[in-house]
């Protein structure tokens, strides 16, 4: 008599298969089954990654295949670290990084709020809301450089009709203040539904019991929104900011179709930094450094934030 | 296995075996040219079907667009990518794909062939085909000559209000600018004004931030303010040279130009930025390559009789120079047909061909086709084609180019649209950049 799953499967095993595999232990065929997963993991990612760090402490120029290649020591990373225009651009990510997460969390909560209230066309308005993620980045910077061009664009026309400014005035991403929200405007308006869609999952896993029996106890809904809404949304806002976070830190299509990193460096962020140095200057060894450098900023940051987040969930 | 079935496997084998044959056949007869994506590109498209027909090679195309031409091709010839047979590149790779191996050495085929570089312009031998320059070291016949230059709106500038109304002003006749300071002056009197009922601009410039917009058009301009590269009698020495007054004098001319001059939200343009604001009735002036001339004189907007052209006026000492464009043919090493390759670039120098070329839209850098008594008035723009050819100055083309052109790119964008800084300190960065990285180079 087969009692389970598993005997059955060892029943209907070919004999001549299960003569092959007779021998092995169970964790050696766990083994057989997990290596072609690792072997392509370790190809992909780890060799990779091994292979980056090596070249990252030598001169090699992908270009110059006939020169020779030196061991430069830490060379490249001190120079990395001591460059004024790195920090410039380290600068310039960190504050689209800040107020895209800024904005579209908020924009992106409130959304949620309103569209978790049930109202007519309720479905209708989230698909609307939805609609600029699902295009491509490439395109959205296409077009959004049509809206940002002051003589003919929609965005400079909608400013001078709401201020009284001439539309052809001002430029959104030509001029140095403007060029840095310019890329921020676009962003928020095209990932805020993201958020929006984690905040609002966030907002219909809390049980109706709980606001009821805070209504039961007089509660306001303020104190509502604050001792519920808030905390038991929190773990999916910070899960949104954390993807959110670790996009725009390694943003590049969307800014170089806008802005293409300029006027001068002003837009120019690690990533845009980073293709110039790697894939237009050739030198890649210093972009290996460079990338190892991102690599770890990003990897610390996330682990401390995940912390954070697990954290969160535990209260 | 009986007969039957060995006759059917002897069939299969031999269809396989044709089909093998067949393939390998096409695969010896088709040649892939790599270009840029642009008007000249489909120009040779048509003049490529004669050697379709007489050599029986089939041509394919990679056309990339401009602003990825550099990235996407130099990937190619880096990785040892057989994608390309020929290789039209930029004059500025030249140095790069000879010591790194990438184009044949054509001297040899040159000779074999009867292939004289005395027939093409001197310019253009120099900027598309020598390594080391100055040197009788070949790796690319000349196949497009191109330079930076002026077409302006000569149906504005012919209306006797608008002459009248300049002569008062500036006390001379609207008319081609001599100088870069009579250009300006032009430009500022185009700035703003209504025409027709709409308000048109001064002058369309490179500013262009990603690729090598920028560089372009402020060389463009310093070369005529007496830039100079690096002391002519000590080669790598740059400081006091490319960063000398009259450069930096050049470089506060081409912000003043930025300045007051150009349409709005022109921060990031170059050649099809420029050709769509020209085009569009935009502008007065527009700077940009010669390639774009035989599609603004049959345009319907601003073609024919509309628009003049004219080379880079003087700078303040009465010299003019002008950027260098173009490229030249090359096979590519990795190329597994070299000799078809060879074969097309044997076709394609024929004087014949050449002139055919030159009639489809085409430069031809060919002496006898543009020194032809025909040639100045075949076409309105063809005299001020071989007036700017005669002024040309290029960019580095040093292995190292990519890293001094996107040095260029940003102290030029930084001080010219982005404000930031003086002339001064673009140029003595820039100084800076280009001496570490010939420093990296092992120059020094």
């Amino acid at each position: 008599m087969l009692h389970s799953p598993v005997d059955r499967v060892a029943e209907a095993t070919p004999r001549a298969i299960a003569k092959r595999f007779r021998g092995l232990s169970d964790r050696s065929l766990a083994w057989l089954f997990v290596a072609p997963t690792i072997v392509l993991l370790l190809a992909v990612n780890i060799f990779p990654l091994i292979w980056t760090i090596r070249l990252s402490f030598t001169n090699f120029r992908v270009n110059r295949p006939n020169a020779e290649v030196e061991f430069v020591g830490l060379k490249n990373y001190i120079s990395i670290l001591s460059d004024k225009d790195i920090w410039l651009t380290m600068q310039a990510t960190a504050h689209f990084l800040i107020w895209t997460l800024v904005l579209q969390v908020l924009i992106g909560f409130a959304l949620a709020y309103l569209i978790n209230k049930k109202f007519r066309g309720n479905d209708l308005w989230t698909t609307i809301i939805v609609l600029p993620m699902m295009l491509s980045p490439a395109v959205v910077g296409n077009f959004w450089t049509f809206l940002y061009q002051p003589q003919i664009g929609l965005f400079n026309y909608a400013v001078g009709f709401l201020t009284g400014a001439d539309p052809s005035s001002f430029s959104m991403i030509g001029d140095v203040t403007l060029a840095p929200w310019a890329i921020i405007i676009v962003d928020t308006w095209m990932w805020t539904p993201f958020v929006m869609l984690i905040c609002l999952a966030g907002l219909r896993s809390i049980p109706d019991s709980i606001y009821e029996a805070a209504e039961c106890d007089r509660a306001s809904k303020w104190r509502q929104f604050w001792t519920i809404t808030i905390p038991l949304v929190l773990p999916f806002l910070m899960l949104a900011v954390l993807f959110r976070g670790i996009e725009n830190f390694k943003m590049f299509d969307l800014v170089v179709q806008l802005t293409g990193g300029g006027p001068g460096s002003i837009t120019e962020l690690t990533s845009i930094n980073l293709k110039r140095e790697a894939f237009e200057k050739w030198r890649t060894g210093y972009a290996s450094a460079y990338a190892v450098i991102l690599f770890v900023t990003v990897f610390g940051l996330a682990s401390i934030y995940v912390k954070a987040l697990n954290k969160v969930k535990q209260r | 296995m009986n007969f039957r079935h060995s006759k059917s496997l002897a069939a299969f084998a031999a269809m396989l075996a044709a089909g093998v044959a067949g393939t390998s056949h096409a695969n010896a007869k088709d040649l892939t040219l790599c270009w840029a994506a642009w008007d000249p590109a489909n120009a040779l498209v048509e003049l490529s079907k004669d050697f379709e027909a007489k050599s029986g090679v089939t041509m394919k195309f990679e056309f990339v667009p401009w602003p990825n031409f550099a990235d996407r091709m130099l990937n190619e010839l880096n990785s040892g990518g057989k994608l390309c047979d020929l290789m039209i590149g930029d004059s500025q790779w030249i140095g790069g794909a000879a010591e790194n191996g990438q184009y044949v050495k054509l001297n040899d085929f040159f000779d074999k062939e009867g292939i004289k570089m005395d027939d093409f312009i001197p310019a253009t031998v120099v900027g598309y085909a020598e390594w080391p320059k100055n040197s009788p070291n070949y790796w690319a016949l000349p196949a497009f000559g191109d330079v930076v230059g002026w077409s302006y709106r000569k149906d504005w500038f012919e209306r006797p209000e608008l002459q009248a109304e300049f002569k008062q002003k500036y006390g001379r006749d609207l008319a081609v600018p001599k100088t870069f300071a009579e250009l300006k002056d032009i430009a500022e009197f185009f700035q703003k004004r209504e025409i027709d009922g709409k308000t048109v601009y001064g002058a369309a410039i490179y500013t262009e931030r990603g690729s090598e917009g920028i560089t372009m058009g402020v060389m463009d301009v310093l070369y005529s303010y007496g830039f100079q590269y690096e002391n002519p009698d000590k080669p790598y020495e740059l400081d006091g040279f490319v960063n000398s007054a009259k450069a930096v004098q050049g470089l506060e001319f081409y912000k003043q130009l930025y300045d007051c001059c150009t349409p709005p939200g022109h921060s990031d343009a170059y050649m099809s930025e420029d050709i769509d604001a020209y085009k569009s009735g935009q502008v007065a002036l527009q700077m940009n390559f010669a390639f774009t001339w035989p599609g603004i004189n049959a345009d319907a907007n601003v073609g024919g009789d509309k628009s003049g052209y004219f080379p880079n006026p003087a700078g303040p000492d009465g010299v003019a120079f002008a950027q260098l464009g173009g490229q030249g043919i090359s096979v590519v090493s990795a190329s597994e047909k070299k000799d078809d390759a060879l074969a097309y670039i044997k076709w394609f120098a024929q004087p014949e061909i050449q002139q055919k070329w030159w009639q489809m839209g085409g430069y031809s850098a060919l002496r006898k086709v543009v020194e032809d008594p025909g040639f100045a008035t075949s076409q309105p723009y063809a005299q001020t084609f071989l007036d700017s050819m005669a002024i040309v100055k290029d960019f580095w083309a040093e292995p190292a180019y990519a890293s001094l052109l996107q040095a260029a790119q940003k102290r030029f964008h930084d001080y010219v649209v982005a404000g930031q800084g003086s002339a001064q300190d673009a140029l003595d960065g820039l100084a800076k950049d280009w001496t570490q990285v010939f420093d990296d180079d092992g120059k020094y």
